[in-house]
């Protein structure tokens, strides 16, 4: 033991010990610090009594107040069902018809849906389900498997290409890959396809010739998108007609889809989303695209 | 390893090996014509390491906080990986951790213990290569860590993505590390072990056993960088954690209260407050740290009883905690005007002032109730960053800035206007850190917890990762703030280095006081 010595700024005494010029002064342990150890374990102690806390070998101390996690979330999630029932029951009970022109309802349809869609449809579809290339825009007018609610939510159970028995199926198939047209065959039928809902474009601008097209029209693709190529809701056969495109109305584009072909996929939300869920998803879109309708 | 692993990432990481080994084998042979060295040398510090560790840490700092920088702007920019692997935000995040953790702070941490050893137990270091072994056996793990990341060759683990054959090395060098250092203890000519002390041995021999357990793992190939872990589920998600808050433990904690044992005391000139605080708060930190792992897994499939004793015992843990924040600041009376003064001493005073707040946030988090509003939000990274900005970088920054002058024979830094920009650009940085991520963090929690009138979840997670984006801009601001810190206090290091009289740092050694021919040694 060293030399103790006296600090004249706290005047408390050193230990005596020194390490390079380091010393240490006695002081005492102040006696909050102890209060405040008492007071942290007394709290702990607590907590050990009313809680699960200590293992005993295959069981553990169950607590006063019994408290058990799995129950308490159960519990928790019984009670949330119970205060949202009076008006889910309605969803589930009513028709369409009567819940739209229900504004109450519709307020809350408008609420749970809000957070089912960007949890469950915004990653593709969009926040604002204005879609993208390959993923409908939800909003507008037009509809792959038909826009009336049953529709839709027939769409929304059993998905498009998905794993789902009922699932809705449909192919474009690759025209040009697959060795079934002839470049020039397509090039003209592009042309024509283009020109149906571009009406007036000028023979010069178009690559292919769009009267040509008409005849490989008839011939390879009246089949699914109708005679007059205004498409048929029964095969997810797209209106070749007006204004909107899936993957892009651009004669390069529309190129793309013959040659190449398309199969989107929407998954089946049978087994993931409840059927009240799902309907009002179904409402909630319906009103995301109110001012196309 | 290059041979057998040719068709995995494990083939260059033996690239890496071998080449690591080659430029060791040559800087030995080099040396086998210099003559015998003097035994007069053993009467003097060994500095040398000490020198390279601080060079090392320094060179990390600056890849960490790029990476942490980098990923933060990728969090407000996700287009940021320009569309390359490598750049994912899953392998960079890992660079970022790996990198301030493990490569600035650890090597950091040996620096320092290297010299507060010798200086405390008035000795030299028990070895001439072993020192070496440690330190470039130490960086060639954290290159294998980061490169490994590169190439997604990870084992999933926060904190411990290295592989099983990076993790055996690790092991290896570890341990030679705690022999040295036990060694040089057993050399000293002091009759008591100084705090500082007790603290890096804790650090050493508690990583060791964490590192070694939660690496437990059956590799699928010898010549393969793929590895399976002994654990599965809960239990692996335990193991993992109880890992993981002892690395903060006895990484972040018990290894920088040794440096801020020394450094602090040193630089203000004051005695340590109270010997017996140390005593008490010592063995609290060690003994309540152990069992907090739990709390990173409230509320999840770990049973509740396990739950309840990592919260209760984080609960009990602020107080030893605050007992070593205390003795610090109250070590500090007498000295105030020097904090006033000295950027080095306020460095350390600010070190101090957050580790007690983050010790704080540390115990409040863990409570339950309160965990079951912050947990998996960015409440969590406020916390941390706290600690790791505002208490890990700020000491390790004081004790270079007190050591690079010493360690360089320079009468002090090369400008002390660059270590006081240093300093208030850290601070600037980790005040915006921390509040934005406190404002994100407790904005998501509130916002995945509301209910509207309907009864039902009132926001999409969508909603929530929408309403982060100023904060994560806000956050990236600051974490640049502070890298630009860095880069200037690097710069700083290096023009006092530069500016060293080139013959002192070359030959003349400071002599051991109480060998035969010394003079006393001052003021190291």
């Amino acid at each position: 033991m060293g030399l103790i010595e006296r600090d004249p700024h706290t005047g408390h005494g050193t230990t005596g010990h020194e390490w390079n010029g380091i010393k240490e002064l006695n002081t005492a342990v102040p006696w909050a610090v102890w209060a405040f150890l008492i007071a942290a374990f007394a709290f702990a102690l607590t907590w050990w009594i009313l809680m699960p806390a200590w293992p005993l070998g295959t069981t553990y101390t169950k607590g006063l107040l019994g408290a058990d996690e799995r129950q308490t979330v159960a519990a928790g999630l019984r009670t949330a069902a119970e205060r949202r029932a009076d008006w889910t029951g309605r969803i589930e009970k009513e028709r369409f018809s009567a819940i739209r022109s229900d504004p109450a309802l519709m307020r809350d349809v408008r609420q749970a849906g809000h957070a089912l869609f960007g949890d469950n449809c915004a990653a593709c579809h969009g926040v604002g389900a204005k879609g993208g290339p390959g993923f409908p825009d939800l909003t507008d007018k037009a509809w792959l498997w038909g826009g009336s609610p049953d529709a839709i939510l027939q769409t929304l159970r059993v998905g498009v290409n998905s794993e789902h028995v009922d699932s809705r199926v449909s192919q474009m198939p690759a025209w040009g890959r697959d060795g079934m047209l002839k470049d020039d065959a397509i090039r003209n039928a592009v042309a024509y396809v283009y020109s149906l809902s571009h009406p007036g474009t000028a023979k010069e601008a178009l690559s292919g010739d769009a009267a040509a097209g008409k005849a490989v029209f008839s011939a390879n693709c009246s089949a699914c998108h109708g005679a007059s190529a205004k498409g048929n809701t029964q095969m997810g056969a797209p209106d070749l007609t007006d204004r909107f495109w899936l993957y892009g109305g651009d004669e390069a584009s529309i190129y793309e889809s013959v040659y190449n072909g398309r199969q989107g996929h929407m998954p089946t939300w049978d087994k993931r989303l409840t059927p009240v869920e799902r309907k009002i998803l179904t409402l909630y879109i319906l009103y995301l695209g109110r001012g196309a309708r | 390893m290059t041979v057998a692993g040719r068709h995995d990432p494990f083939g260059i990481h033996g690239i890496i090996v071998l080449l690591t080994g080659l430029g060791c084998a040559f800087c030995l042979i080099r040396d086998y014509y210099t003559p015998e060295p003097g035994a007069d040398r053993l009467s003097s510090y060994y500095d040398e390491p000490i020198k390279a560790g601080i060079l090392l840490a320094l060179i990390w700092a600056l890849i960490g906080m790029f990476f942490g920088d980098w990923v933060a702007w990728l969090l407000a920019y996700p287009q940021m990986t320009f569309d390359a692997d490598w750049s994912s935000f899953g392998r960079m995040r890992p660079i970022h951790t790996t990198g301030v953790i493990f490569g600035f702070g650890g090597n950091a941490l040996i620096a320092t213990s290297f010299h507060v050893m010798q200086r405390t137990c008035r000795t030299r270091l028990a070895d001439q290569l072993t020192p070496w072994f440690v330190l470039v056996g130490y960086n060639l793990f954290c290159i294998i860590a980061v490169t490994g990341y590169l190439m997604g060759v990870t084992q999933s683990k926060e904190y411990a993505e290295p592989e099983w054959y990076a993790d055996i090395w690790l092991v290896v060098v570890w341990v030679a590390y705690f022999a040295l250092y036990l060694r040089t203890l057993a050399r000293r000519r002091e009759p008591h072990i100084y705090v500082a002390n007790w603290y890096y041995l804790a650090f050493i021999l508690v990583v060791a056993m964490l590192h070694i357990v939660n690496n437990l793992a059956l590799p699928a190939s010898l010549a393969r960088a793929k590895s399976y872990s002994l654990f599965s589920g809960v239990q692996d998600a335990m193991v993992q954690w109880w890992y993981g808050h002892n690395a903060v433990a006895f990484f972040l904690t018990a290894g920088f209260l040794g440096m801020l044992y020394y450094y602090l005391p040193k630089r203000a000139g004051r005695p340590i407050y109270s010997y017996r605080m140390s005593i008490v708060g010592f063995w609290g930190i060690t003994f309540f740290y152990v069992w907090v792992g739990s709390h990173h897994l409230h509320y999840t499939a770990l049973p509740q009883w396990v739950q309840t004793l990592g919260m209760t015992f984080s609960v009990m843990l602020l107080i030893p905690s605050w007992i070593a924040a205390a003795n610090a600041l109250l070590t500090l009376n007498g000295a105030w005007h020097k904090v006033r003064e000295d950027a080095t001493l306020r460095f350390m005073m600010v070190a101090a002032v957050f580790y007690g707040l983050s010790t704080f946030e540390g115990s409040f988090l863990a409570i339950r109730p309160v965990n079951s509003l912050s947990h998996y939000t960015d409440w969590t990274i406020a916390h941390v960053h706290a600690g790791t900005l505002g208490w890990n970088s700020m000491i390790i920054f004081g004790a270079i800035y007190y050591l690079v002058p010493q360690l360089w024979k320079r009468p002090h830094m090369h400008s002390p206007a660059l270590v006081e920009f240093h300093f208030w650009s850290a601070i600037a940085g980790t005040f915006i850190y921390v509040f934005a991520m406190w404002n994100s963090g407790i904005t998501q929690g509130l916002m995945w917890r509301a209910y509207n009138q309907s009864g039902t979840l009132a926001y999409s997670f969508l909603d929530s990762v929408m309403a982060m984006h100023p904060y994560y801009i806000a956050r990236a601001f600051g974490g640049l703030l502070f890298l630009i810190g860095t880069m200037v206090g690097v710069y700083n290091v290096w023009r006092t280095i530069q500016a060293a009289p080139a013959h002192l740092t070359q030959t003349e050694q400071p002599a051991l006081p109480g060998s035969p021919q010394a003079a006393p040694l001052v003021g190291s």
